[in-house]
Protein backbone atom coordinates (compact mmCIF):
# COMPACT_ATOMS: atom_id res chain seq x y z
CA UNK A 1 0.00 0.00 0.00
CA UNK A 2 2.94 2.57 0.97
CA UNK A 3 5.10 1.55 -1.72
CA UNK A 4 1.73 2.50 -4.24
CA UNK A 5 1.29 5.66 -2.58
CA UNK A 6 5.56 6.94 -3.12
CA UNK A 7 5.14 5.72 -6.32
CA UNK A 8 2.15 7.79 -7.35
CA UNK A 9 4.02 10.68 -5.76
CA UNK A 10 7.47 10.02 -7.45
CA UNK A 11 6.86 9.67 -11.12
CA UNK A 12 9.44 12.08 -12.06
CA UNK A 13 12.16 10.91 -10.21
CA UNK A 14 11.19 7.88 -12.16
CA UNK A 15 11.98 9.93 -15.61
CA UNK A 16 15.16 11.26 -14.13
CA UNK A 17 16.54 7.92 -12.93
CA UNK A 18 15.78 6.71 -16.42
CA UNK A 19 17.78 9.81 -17.81
CA UNK A 20 20.84 8.93 -15.89
CA UNK A 21 20.43 5.13 -16.67
CA UNK A 22 20.88 6.18 -19.82
CA UNK A 23 23.17 8.69 -19.69
CA UNK A 24 25.85 6.40 -17.93
CA UNK A 25 25.42 4.07 -20.55
CA UNK A 26 26.56 6.48 -22.71
CA UNK A 27 29.13 7.80 -21.05
CA UNK A 28 31.03 4.04 -20.96
CA UNK A 29 30.59 3.32 -24.34
CA UNK A 30 31.68 6.75 -25.57
CA UNK A 31 34.77 6.66 -23.54
CA UNK A 32 35.44 3.35 -25.15
CA UNK A 33 34.95 4.43 -28.60
CA UNK A 34 36.81 7.87 -27.75
CA UNK A 35 39.77 5.97 -26.59
CA UNK A 36 39.85 3.38 -29.65
CA UNK A 37 39.54 6.07 -32.12
CA UNK A 38 41.72 8.68 -30.55
CA UNK A 39 44.64 6.05 -30.59
CA UNK A 40 43.73 4.75 -34.01
CA UNK A 41 43.55 8.34 -35.43
CA UNK A 42 47.14 9.33 -34.23
CA UNK A 43 48.79 5.78 -34.21
CA UNK A 44 47.82 4.66 -37.91
CA UNK A 45 49.80 7.07 -39.70
CA UNK A 46 53.28 6.49 -37.70
CA UNK A 47 52.97 2.67 -38.79
CA UNK A 48 55.61 2.39 -41.46
CA UNK A 49 57.45 -0.22 -42.73
CA UNK A 50 60.35 1.03 -40.88
CA UNK A 51 58.84 0.37 -37.50
CA UNK A 52 59.04 -3.18 -38.03
CA UNK A 53 62.71 -3.45 -39.18
CA UNK A 54 64.40 -6.27 -37.57
CA UNK A 55 66.97 -4.15 -35.31
CA UNK A 56 66.06 -2.18 -33.05
CA UNK A 57 68.01 1.67 -32.29
CA UNK A 58 67.80 5.19 -30.84
CA UNK A 59 66.82 6.82 -34.74
CA UNK A 60 64.62 3.68 -35.38
CA UNK A 61 62.35 2.29 -32.57
CA UNK A 62 61.22 -0.38 -34.27
CA UNK A 63 58.83 -2.62 -32.42
CA UNK A 64 59.42 -5.93 -34.16
CA UNK A 65 61.67 -7.04 -31.59
CA UNK A 66 59.21 -6.10 -29.22
CA UNK A 67 56.43 -8.10 -31.06
CA UNK A 68 58.51 -11.36 -31.14
CA UNK A 69 59.45 -10.92 -27.82
CA UNK A 70 55.77 -11.03 -26.80
CA UNK A 71 55.09 -14.24 -28.71
CA UNK A 72 58.20 -15.93 -27.37
CA UNK A 73 56.60 -14.81 -23.57
CA UNK A 74 53.14 -15.33 -24.58
CA UNK A 75 54.09 -19.42 -25.60
CA UNK A 76 56.58 -20.11 -22.83
CA UNK A 77 54.25 -18.23 -19.72
CA UNK A 78 51.33 -20.86 -21.66
CA UNK A 79 53.74 -23.92 -21.94
CA UNK A 80 54.37 -23.39 -17.85
CA UNK A 81 50.55 -22.56 -16.78
CA UNK A 82 48.35 -24.17 -19.19
CA UNK A 83 49.27 -27.91 -17.98
CA UNK A 84 49.25 -26.30 -14.32
CA UNK A 85 46.16 -24.53 -14.30
CA UNK A 86 44.27 -27.70 -16.68
CA UNK A 87 45.57 -30.28 -13.90
CA UNK A 88 44.48 -28.47 -10.83
CA UNK A 89 40.84 -27.82 -12.56
CA UNK A 90 40.77 -31.62 -13.24
CA UNK A 91 41.60 -32.45 -9.67
CA UNK A 92 39.23 -30.31 -8.61
CA UNK A 93 36.29 -31.14 -10.57
CA UNK A 94 36.88 -35.20 -11.28
CA UNK A 95 38.77 -36.22 -8.60
CA UNK A 96 38.91 -33.99 -5.12
CA UNK A 97 36.03 -34.89 -3.13
CA UNK A 98 33.39 -31.91 -2.93
CA UNK A 99 34.12 -29.57 0.24
CA UNK A 100 37.20 -31.01 1.37
CA UNK A 101 39.66 -28.80 3.47
CA UNK A 102 41.96 -29.45 0.48
CA UNK A 103 39.58 -28.49 -2.14
CA UNK A 104 39.23 -25.21 0.12
CA UNK A 105 42.39 -24.15 0.44
CA UNK A 106 43.60 -24.40 -3.18
CA UNK A 107 40.17 -22.28 -4.10
CA UNK A 108 41.64 -19.86 -1.56
CA UNK A 109 44.96 -19.58 -2.89
CA UNK A 110 43.84 -19.33 -6.53
CA UNK A 111 41.38 -16.24 -5.31
CA UNK A 112 44.20 -14.65 -3.32
CA UNK A 113 46.40 -15.31 -6.63
CA UNK A 114 44.40 -13.34 -9.04
CA UNK A 115 43.81 -10.02 -6.53
CA UNK A 116 47.35 -9.51 -6.28
CA UNK A 117 48.55 -6.58 -8.01
CA UNK A 118 50.87 -6.84 -11.36
CA UNK A 119 53.65 -5.23 -9.55
CA UNK A 120 53.67 -6.71 -6.52
CA UNK A 121 54.34 -10.38 -9.14
CA UNK A 122 56.81 -8.05 -10.64
CA UNK A 123 58.48 -7.55 -7.11
CA UNK A 124 57.95 -11.49 -6.46
CA UNK A 125 59.33 -12.39 -9.69
CA UNK A 126 62.47 -10.46 -9.03
CA UNK A 127 63.32 -11.47 -5.35
CA UNK A 128 62.57 -14.96 -6.14
CA UNK A 129 63.77 -15.76 -9.90
CA UNK A 130 65.84 -12.62 -11.11
CA UNK A 131 67.97 -12.72 -7.77
CA UNK A 132 67.61 -16.00 -5.89
CA UNK A 133 67.51 -18.77 -8.66
CA UNK A 134 69.42 -16.42 -10.81
CA UNK A 135 67.93 -16.43 -13.63
CA UNK A 136 68.96 -12.76 -14.27
CA UNK A 137 66.53 -10.14 -16.05
CA UNK A 138 65.17 -13.13 -18.77
CA UNK A 139 62.88 -14.22 -21.14
CA UNK A 140 62.20 -17.41 -18.38
CA UNK A 141 62.05 -15.19 -15.13
CA UNK A 142 59.05 -12.83 -17.16
CA UNK A 143 57.62 -16.05 -18.40
CA UNK A 144 57.52 -18.12 -14.87
CA UNK A 145 56.53 -14.71 -13.32
CA UNK A 146 53.28 -13.92 -15.96
CA UNK A 147 52.71 -17.57 -15.80
CA UNK A 148 52.02 -17.65 -11.97
CA UNK A 149 49.72 -14.35 -12.60
CA UNK A 150 47.52 -15.74 -15.08
CA UNK A 151 47.16 -19.56 -13.20
CA UNK A 152 43.98 -18.65 -11.66
CA UNK A 153 42.26 -17.32 -14.52
CA UNK A 154 43.17 -20.78 -16.58
CA UNK A 155 42.31 -22.83 -13.20
CA UNK A 156 38.84 -20.71 -13.10
CA UNK A 157 37.61 -20.77 -17.00
CA UNK A 158 38.76 -24.69 -17.25
CA UNK A 159 36.82 -25.39 -13.79
CA UNK A 160 33.50 -23.76 -15.25
CA UNK A 161 33.95 -25.73 -18.77
CA UNK A 162 34.65 -29.21 -16.70
CA UNK A 163 31.50 -28.94 -14.78
CA UNK A 164 29.50 -27.54 -17.66
CA UNK A 165 30.66 -30.76 -19.37
CA UNK A 166 27.17 -33.02 -18.93
CA UNK A 167 27.60 -36.12 -15.96
CA UNK A 168 26.06 -37.63 -18.94
CA UNK A 169 29.28 -38.12 -20.89
CA UNK A 170 31.52 -39.22 -17.83
CA UNK A 171 28.19 -42.22 -16.81
CA UNK A 172 28.24 -43.42 -20.43
CA UNK A 173 32.42 -43.65 -20.72
CA UNK A 174 32.17 -45.54 -17.06
CA UNK A 175 29.56 -47.84 -18.59
CA UNK A 176 31.62 -48.46 -21.45
CA UNK A 177 34.29 -49.76 -19.39
CA UNK A 178 36.19 -46.72 -19.18
CA UNK A 179 38.62 -45.79 -16.34
CA UNK A 180 38.54 -42.96 -15.00
CA UNK A 181 41.76 -41.50 -16.42
CA UNK A 182 40.19 -42.12 -20.21
CA UNK A 183 37.10 -41.09 -18.98
CA UNK A 184 38.80 -37.27 -18.38
CA UNK A 185 40.83 -38.00 -21.38
CA UNK A 186 38.64 -38.63 -23.46
CA UNK A 187 35.11 -38.13 -22.44
CA UNK A 188 35.31 -35.25 -20.58
CA UNK A 189 38.30 -32.64 -21.96
CA UNK A 190 37.55 -32.72 -25.33
CA UNK A 191 33.76 -31.06 -25.04
CA UNK A 192 35.33 -28.97 -22.46
CA UNK A 193 38.08 -27.77 -24.80
CA UNK A 194 36.24 -24.70 -26.26
CA UNK A 195 35.59 -22.95 -22.80
CA UNK A 196 39.33 -23.80 -21.49
CA UNK A 197 39.95 -22.43 -24.35
CA UNK A 198 38.34 -19.43 -24.16
CA UNK A 199 39.80 -19.33 -21.23
CA UNK A 200 43.42 -19.52 -22.69
CA UNK A 201 42.77 -16.85 -24.64
CA UNK A 202 41.95 -14.46 -21.72
CA UNK A 203 45.39 -15.10 -20.16
CA UNK A 204 46.77 -14.23 -23.02
CA UNK A 205 45.36 -11.30 -23.28
CA UNK A 206 46.70 -10.38 -19.69
CA UNK A 207 50.00 -11.59 -20.80
CA UNK A 208 50.21 -9.26 -24.16
CA UNK A 209 48.96 -6.20 -21.79
CA UNK A 210 51.45 -6.84 -19.01
CA UNK A 211 53.57 -4.27 -17.94
CA UNK A 212 54.34 -3.91 -14.17
CA UNK A 213 55.34 -7.59 -13.41
CA UNK A 214 57.80 -7.66 -16.44
CA UNK A 215 59.62 -4.89 -16.34
CA UNK A 216 61.55 -6.28 -13.05
CA UNK A 217 61.74 -9.82 -14.48
CA UNK A 218 62.43 -9.74 -18.17
CA UNK A 219 64.23 -6.32 -18.43
CA UNK A 220 63.77 -4.10 -21.02
CA UNK A 221 66.53 -4.56 -23.75
CA UNK A 222 64.75 -4.53 -27.48
CA UNK A 223 66.28 -7.29 -28.81
CA UNK A 224 64.91 -10.52 -30.57
CA UNK A 225 65.72 -13.08 -27.84
CA UNK A 226 67.70 -15.68 -29.90
CA UNK A 227 70.36 -18.28 -29.89
CA UNK A 228 71.26 -21.71 -27.78
CA UNK A 229 70.55 -19.53 -24.43
CA UNK A 230 67.89 -17.59 -25.84
CA UNK A 231 65.82 -17.95 -22.47
CA UNK A 232 68.25 -16.19 -20.49
CA UNK A 233 68.41 -12.99 -22.96
CA UNK A 234 66.64 -10.05 -21.00
CA UNK A 235 63.28 -8.63 -23.59
CA UNK A 236 61.04 -6.13 -23.54
CA UNK A 237 57.61 -7.00 -24.85
CA UNK A 238 54.98 -5.02 -26.87
CA UNK A 239 53.34 -3.01 -24.04
CA UNK A 240 56.63 -2.43 -21.99
CA UNK A 241 57.70 -1.24 -25.15
CA UNK A 242 55.11 1.47 -25.65
CA UNK A 243 55.56 2.17 -22.39
CA UNK A 244 59.26 3.08 -22.15
CA UNK A 245 58.32 5.23 -25.46
CA UNK A 246 55.97 6.80 -24.11
CA UNK A 247 57.86 7.70 -20.49
CA UNK A 248 60.74 8.65 -22.74
CA UNK A 249 59.07 11.21 -24.50
CA UNK A 250 60.96 11.27 -27.75
CA UNK A 251 58.87 8.98 -29.59
CA UNK A 252 54.89 10.08 -28.94
CA UNK A 253 54.37 8.97 -32.51
CA UNK A 254 55.98 5.42 -32.37
CA UNK A 255 54.16 4.84 -28.88
CA UNK A 256 50.95 5.89 -30.62
CA UNK A 257 51.39 3.36 -33.69
CA UNK A 258 52.43 0.60 -30.62
CA UNK A 259 49.19 0.90 -28.79
CA UNK A 260 47.21 0.68 -32.39
CA UNK A 261 49.48 -2.46 -32.64
CA UNK A 262 48.18 -3.69 -29.08
CA UNK A 263 44.62 -2.65 -29.88
CA UNK A 264 44.62 -5.05 -32.61
CA UNK A 265 45.99 -7.75 -30.39
CA UNK A 266 43.19 -7.02 -28.31
CA UNK A 267 40.57 -7.14 -30.49
CA UNK A 268 41.49 -10.13 -32.46
CA UNK A 269 41.92 -11.72 -28.99
CA UNK A 270 38.46 -10.52 -27.99
CA UNK A 271 36.51 -12.07 -30.74
CA UNK A 272 38.77 -15.25 -30.92
CA UNK A 273 37.77 -15.69 -26.76
CA UNK A 274 33.84 -15.06 -28.10
CA UNK A 275 34.01 -17.73 -30.82
CA UNK A 276 35.47 -20.04 -28.28
CA UNK A 277 32.75 -19.39 -26.05
CA UNK A 278 30.05 -19.79 -28.25
CA UNK A 279 31.41 -23.12 -29.56
CA UNK A 280 30.68 -23.67 -25.37
CA UNK A 281 26.52 -22.73 -26.09
CA UNK A 282 26.37 -24.83 -29.46
CA UNK A 283 27.88 -28.19 -27.15
CA UNK A 284 25.17 -27.93 -24.99
CA UNK B 1 48.83 -48.17 -11.75
CA UNK B 2 48.91 -45.36 -14.54
CA UNK B 3 45.54 -44.13 -12.77
CA UNK B 4 47.33 -43.91 -9.55
CA UNK B 5 50.44 -42.26 -10.82
CA UNK B 6 48.08 -39.37 -12.87
CA UNK B 7 45.99 -38.74 -9.99
CA UNK B 8 49.22 -37.84 -7.69
CA UNK B 9 49.98 -35.71 -10.91
CA UNK B 10 46.77 -34.21 -10.68
CA UNK B 11 47.21 -33.42 -7.26
CA UNK B 12 50.49 -32.07 -7.56
CA UNK B 13 49.61 -29.75 -10.04
CA UNK B 14 47.01 -28.22 -7.62
CA UNK B 15 49.71 -27.95 -5.03
CA UNK B 16 51.03 -25.17 -7.37
CA UNK B 17 48.73 -22.19 -6.56
CA UNK B 18 49.12 -22.58 -2.42
CA UNK B 19 53.09 -23.34 -2.85
CA UNK B 20 52.79 -20.11 -5.37
CA UNK B 21 50.91 -18.04 -2.61
CA UNK B 22 53.05 -19.21 0.04
CA UNK B 23 56.74 -18.20 -1.91
CA UNK B 24 55.25 -14.89 -2.87
CA UNK B 25 54.33 -14.21 0.77
CA UNK B 26 57.84 -15.68 2.14
CA UNK B 27 59.91 -14.01 0.25
CA UNK B 28 58.59 -10.07 0.08
CA UNK B 29 58.39 -10.37 3.69
CA UNK B 30 61.50 -11.82 4.53
CA UNK B 31 62.99 -8.84 2.36
CA UNK B 32 60.21 -6.16 3.36
CA UNK B 33 59.69 -7.22 7.15
CA UNK B 34 63.49 -6.29 8.00
CA UNK B 35 63.50 -3.26 6.25
CA UNK B 36 60.53 -1.67 7.99
CA UNK B 37 62.35 -2.30 11.75
CA UNK B 38 65.54 -0.73 10.59
CA UNK B 39 63.20 2.15 9.61
CA UNK B 40 61.23 1.92 12.26
CA UNK B 41 57.47 1.03 12.23
CA UNK B 42 56.08 4.51 12.85
CA UNK B 43 58.40 6.56 11.26
CA UNK B 44 57.79 4.26 7.85
CA UNK B 45 53.91 4.01 7.87
CA UNK B 46 53.43 7.61 9.73
CA UNK B 47 55.97 9.64 8.31
CA UNK B 48 56.21 12.22 5.77
CA UNK B 49 59.29 12.58 4.70
CA UNK B 50 60.31 10.51 1.72
CA UNK B 51 64.03 11.71 0.95
CA UNK B 52 65.65 8.44 0.39
CA UNK B 53 69.10 9.31 -1.44
CA UNK B 54 69.66 12.45 1.92
CA UNK B 55 72.72 11.62 3.50
CA UNK B 56 69.83 11.69 6.82
CA UNK B 57 67.61 9.84 4.55
CA UNK B 58 63.80 9.06 5.31
CA UNK B 59 61.63 6.95 4.26
CA UNK B 60 58.25 7.80 5.49
CA UNK B 61 55.06 6.15 3.09
CA UNK B 62 52.68 8.13 4.83
CA UNK B 63 52.09 10.82 1.92
CA UNK B 64 51.93 7.37 -0.56
CA UNK B 65 49.69 5.39 1.26
CA UNK B 66 47.41 8.83 0.96
CA UNK B 67 47.77 9.40 -2.12
CA UNK B 68 46.45 5.43 -2.96
CA UNK B 69 43.85 6.24 -0.44
CA UNK B 70 42.83 9.08 -2.71
CA UNK B 71 43.16 8.23 -6.68
CA UNK B 72 41.16 4.70 -5.42
CA UNK B 73 38.55 6.96 -3.67
CA UNK B 74 38.15 9.17 -6.36
CA UNK B 75 37.96 6.31 -8.67
CA UNK B 76 35.11 4.82 -6.87
CA UNK B 77 33.31 8.43 -6.82
CA UNK B 78 33.79 8.41 -10.48
CA UNK B 79 33.47 4.94 -11.72
CA UNK B 80 31.03 3.17 -9.31
CA UNK B 81 27.86 5.95 -10.21
CA UNK B 82 28.21 5.29 -14.29
CA UNK B 83 29.25 1.53 -13.36
CA UNK B 84 26.14 0.48 -11.61
CA UNK B 85 23.72 2.76 -13.43
CA UNK B 86 25.60 1.06 -16.88
CA UNK B 87 24.57 -2.84 -14.88
CA UNK B 88 21.05 -1.54 -14.43
CA UNK B 89 21.42 -0.14 -18.86
CA UNK B 90 22.51 -3.74 -19.33
CA UNK B 91 20.20 -5.67 -17.49
CA UNK B 92 16.58 -3.93 -17.74
CA UNK B 93 17.14 -1.73 -20.67
CA UNK B 94 19.53 -2.77 -23.18
CA UNK B 95 17.50 -3.55 -26.39
CA UNK B 96 17.88 -7.06 -27.29
CA UNK B 97 19.67 -6.33 -30.55
CA UNK B 98 22.82 -4.31 -28.71
CA UNK B 99 23.19 -6.59 -26.28
CA UNK B 100 25.69 -8.78 -27.49
CA UNK B 101 27.75 -5.96 -29.24
CA UNK B 102 27.76 -3.67 -26.05
CA UNK B 103 28.61 -6.94 -23.45
CA UNK B 104 31.29 -7.28 -25.97
CA UNK B 105 32.52 -3.70 -25.61
CA UNK B 106 32.72 -4.06 -21.61
CA UNK B 107 34.85 -7.19 -22.14
CA UNK B 108 37.24 -4.88 -24.62
CA UNK B 109 37.47 -2.66 -21.93
CA UNK B 110 38.41 -4.91 -19.84
CA UNK B 111 40.98 -6.11 -22.01
CA UNK B 112 42.83 -2.96 -23.07
CA UNK B 113 46.16 -3.10 -21.61
CA UNK B 114 46.92 -0.75 -18.55
CA UNK B 115 49.75 1.31 -20.27
CA UNK B 116 46.92 1.95 -23.12
CA UNK B 117 44.82 3.41 -20.53
CA UNK B 118 47.90 5.38 -18.95
CA UNK B 119 48.65 6.70 -22.19
CA UNK B 120 45.44 7.87 -23.29
CA UNK B 121 45.43 9.93 -19.89
CA UNK B 122 48.64 11.28 -20.67
CA UNK B 123 47.63 12.79 -24.12
CA UNK B 124 43.98 13.56 -23.64
CA UNK B 125 43.35 13.75 -19.68
CA UNK B 126 46.04 15.79 -18.81
CA UNK B 127 46.17 18.56 -21.26
CA UNK B 128 42.74 19.02 -21.15
CA UNK B 129 42.23 19.33 -17.04
CA UNK B 130 45.96 21.21 -17.54
CA UNK B 131 43.85 24.20 -20.15
CA UNK B 132 40.39 23.40 -17.88
CA UNK B 133 41.78 24.06 -14.03
CA UNK B 134 45.12 25.98 -15.04
CA UNK B 135 43.85 28.95 -12.27
CA UNK B 136 43.78 26.30 -9.92
CA UNK B 137 47.85 25.91 -10.34
CA UNK B 138 46.38 22.50 -12.14
CA UNK B 139 49.43 20.87 -14.20
CA UNK B 140 47.37 18.12 -15.45
CA UNK B 141 49.01 15.44 -13.78
CA UNK B 142 47.27 15.19 -10.96
CA UNK B 143 45.17 13.18 -8.30
CA UNK B 144 41.99 14.14 -10.35
CA UNK B 145 43.35 12.52 -13.91
CA UNK B 146 44.71 9.41 -12.12
CA UNK B 147 41.28 9.53 -10.51
CA UNK B 148 39.65 9.64 -14.03
CA UNK B 149 41.41 7.08 -15.71
CA UNK B 150 40.95 5.03 -12.54
CA UNK B 151 37.48 5.01 -13.05
CA UNK B 152 37.36 4.24 -16.49
CA UNK B 153 39.63 1.26 -15.64
CA UNK B 154 37.36 -0.15 -12.97
CA UNK B 155 33.90 0.17 -14.94
CA UNK B 156 34.07 -3.26 -16.45
CA UNK B 157 34.68 -4.84 -13.56
CA UNK B 158 31.99 -2.76 -11.21
CA UNK B 159 29.43 -3.32 -14.70
CA UNK B 160 30.23 -7.39 -14.77
CA UNK B 161 29.62 -7.90 -10.95
CA UNK B 162 26.80 -5.61 -10.52
CA UNK B 163 25.18 -6.64 -13.48
CA UNK B 164 25.31 -10.49 -12.53
CA UNK B 165 24.15 -9.45 -8.83
CA UNK B 166 20.96 -7.81 -10.76
CA UNK B 167 20.42 -10.45 -12.57
CA UNK B 168 20.59 -13.21 -9.74
CA UNK B 169 17.41 -11.34 -8.06
CA UNK B 170 14.21 -13.59 -8.27
CA UNK B 171 12.06 -12.43 -11.49
CA UNK B 172 9.16 -12.37 -8.90
CA UNK B 173 10.72 -8.99 -7.17
CA UNK B 174 10.39 -7.61 -9.77
CA UNK B 175 7.13 -8.73 -10.63
CA UNK B 176 5.71 -8.11 -7.51
CA UNK B 177 6.95 -4.08 -7.45
CA UNK B 178 4.90 -3.19 -10.58
CA UNK B 179 2.26 -5.76 -9.78
CA UNK B 180 1.54 -2.46 -6.56
CA UNK B 181 1.71 0.04 -9.23
CA UNK B 182 5.09 0.79 -9.67
CA UNK B 183 6.72 2.01 -12.63
CA UNK B 184 9.81 0.10 -14.32
CA UNK B 185 12.42 2.73 -12.48
CA UNK B 186 11.03 2.17 -9.18
CA UNK B 187 10.57 -1.41 -9.28
CA UNK B 188 14.30 -1.68 -10.39
CA UNK B 189 15.62 0.63 -7.76
CA UNK B 190 13.52 0.43 -4.68
CA UNK B 191 13.40 -3.84 -5.27
CA UNK B 192 15.94 -5.16 -7.04
CA UNK B 193 19.04 -2.99 -6.82
CA UNK B 194 18.47 -3.20 -3.00
CA UNK B 195 18.60 -6.92 -3.07
CA UNK B 196 21.08 -7.14 -4.95
CA UNK B 197 23.07 -4.92 -2.27
CA UNK B 198 25.95 -7.07 -1.42
CA UNK B 199 26.69 -8.42 -4.58
CA UNK B 200 27.51 -4.63 -6.13
CA UNK B 201 29.10 -3.64 -3.37
CA UNK B 202 31.52 -7.23 -3.75
CA UNK B 203 31.84 -5.41 -7.44
CA UNK B 204 32.94 -2.18 -6.14
CA UNK B 205 35.21 -3.86 -3.74
CA UNK B 206 36.66 -5.74 -6.54
CA UNK B 207 36.91 -2.38 -8.13
CA UNK B 208 38.91 -1.13 -5.20
CA UNK B 209 41.44 -3.49 -5.76
CA UNK B 210 42.11 -2.89 -9.06
CA UNK B 211 42.50 0.52 -9.03
CA UNK B 212 44.73 0.38 -5.72
CA UNK B 213 46.97 -2.22 -7.05
CA UNK B 214 46.68 -0.15 -10.85
CA UNK B 215 50.40 0.85 -11.36
CA UNK B 216 51.91 1.70 -15.03
CA UNK B 217 48.19 3.85 -16.00
CA UNK B 218 48.56 5.57 -12.79
CA UNK B 219 52.16 6.59 -13.10
CA UNK B 220 51.65 8.36 -16.17
CA UNK B 221 49.12 11.25 -15.41
CA UNK B 222 49.20 11.19 -11.25
CA UNK B 223 52.42 13.49 -11.30
CA UNK B 224 54.03 11.16 -8.52
CA UNK B 225 55.01 14.01 -5.70
CA UNK B 226 55.95 12.29 -2.62
CA UNK B 227 54.05 14.88 -0.65
CA UNK B 228 51.03 15.23 1.15
CA UNK B 229 48.47 16.68 -1.31
CA UNK B 230 46.52 19.69 -0.20
CA UNK B 231 43.74 19.83 -3.18
CA UNK B 232 42.88 17.19 -6.64
CA UNK B 233 44.87 19.29 -8.33
CA UNK B 234 47.97 18.87 -7.31
CA UNK B 235 50.42 15.63 -8.30
CA UNK B 236 50.70 12.72 -6.15
CA UNK B 237 52.85 8.94 -5.42
CA UNK B 238 50.78 5.88 -4.93
CA UNK B 239 51.99 3.00 -3.29
CA UNK B 240 52.52 1.78 -6.90
CA UNK B 241 54.34 5.02 -7.95
CA UNK B 242 56.45 4.97 -5.05
CA UNK B 243 58.19 1.54 -6.26
CA UNK B 244 58.32 2.02 -10.05
CA UNK B 245 59.34 5.29 -9.26
CA UNK B 246 62.31 4.72 -7.93
CA UNK B 247 63.62 1.11 -7.98
CA UNK B 248 65.41 2.15 -11.36
CA UNK B 249 67.97 3.33 -9.28
CA UNK B 250 67.69 2.35 -5.89
CA UNK B 251 70.43 0.37 -3.97
CA UNK B 252 70.47 -1.02 -0.13
CA UNK B 253 68.07 -0.09 2.55
CA UNK B 254 66.46 2.00 -0.14
CA UNK B 255 65.24 -0.92 -2.16
CA UNK B 256 64.55 -3.24 0.65
CA UNK B 257 61.61 -0.19 1.41
CA UNK B 258 60.39 -0.15 -1.57
CA UNK B 259 59.85 -3.89 -1.22
CA UNK B 260 58.35 -3.08 2.01
CA UNK B 261 56.40 -0.32 0.05
CA UNK B 262 54.77 -3.82 -1.98
CA UNK B 263 54.26 -5.47 1.61
CA UNK B 264 52.27 -2.68 2.38
CA UNK B 265 50.46 -3.00 -0.89
CA UNK B 266 49.91 -6.98 -0.53
CA UNK B 267 48.45 -6.34 2.91
CA UNK B 268 46.03 -3.85 1.48
CA UNK B 269 45.20 -6.05 -1.23
CA UNK B 270 44.30 -9.28 1.33
CA UNK B 271 42.25 -7.13 3.40
CA UNK B 272 40.50 -6.06 0.00
CA UNK B 273 40.26 -9.95 -1.03
CA UNK B 274 39.21 -11.20 2.26
CA UNK B 275 36.14 -8.73 2.26
CA UNK B 276 34.96 -9.63 -0.78
CA UNK B 277 34.94 -12.85 -0.43
CA UNK B 278 33.18 -11.88 2.63
CA UNK B 279 30.78 -10.45 0.58
CA UNK B 280 30.79 -13.05 -2.11
CA UNK B 281 29.81 -15.98 0.56
CA UNK B 282 26.51 -13.83 0.84
CA UNK B 283 25.61 -13.41 -2.27
CA UNK B 284 27.16 -16.61 -4.40
CA UNK B 285 26.05 -14.81 -7.87
CA UNK B 286 28.40 -11.84 -7.63
CA UNK B 287 31.49 -12.24 -9.26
Amino acid sequence: MQAEIKSKRKRPLSIILKILVVAAALITFAALIFLIAYILINGIPYLKPSLFALEYNSDNVSMFPSLINTLLMTLLALVIAVPLGVFTAIYLVEYAKKGSKFVEVIRMTAETLSGIPSIVYGLFGMLFFVQRLQMGLSLISGALTVAIMILPLVIRTTEEALISVPQMYREASFGLGAGKLRTVFRAVLPSAIPGILAGVILAIGRIVGETAALIYTAGTVAEIAVGSDFLLDSTRTLAVHMYILSSEGFHTGEAYATGVVLLIMVFAINALSNIAAKKIGVNK
Amino acid sequence: MKEKIMHGVFALAALTSIFAVVLICVFLFASGVPAMQEVGFLKFLGGTGWKPTASNPEFGIFPMIIGSIYVTAGAIIIGVPIGVLTAVFMAFYCPKKLYRPLKSATELLAGIPSVVYGFFGLVVIVPLLRDLFREHGCRGQSILAASILLGLMILPTIIGVSESALRAVPQSYYEGATALGATHEEAIFRTVLPAAKSGVLAGVILGVGRAIGETMAVIMVAGNQPRVPESIFQGVRTLTGNIVMDMAYAEGLHREVLIATGVVLFVFILIINISFSILKRRDPNAG
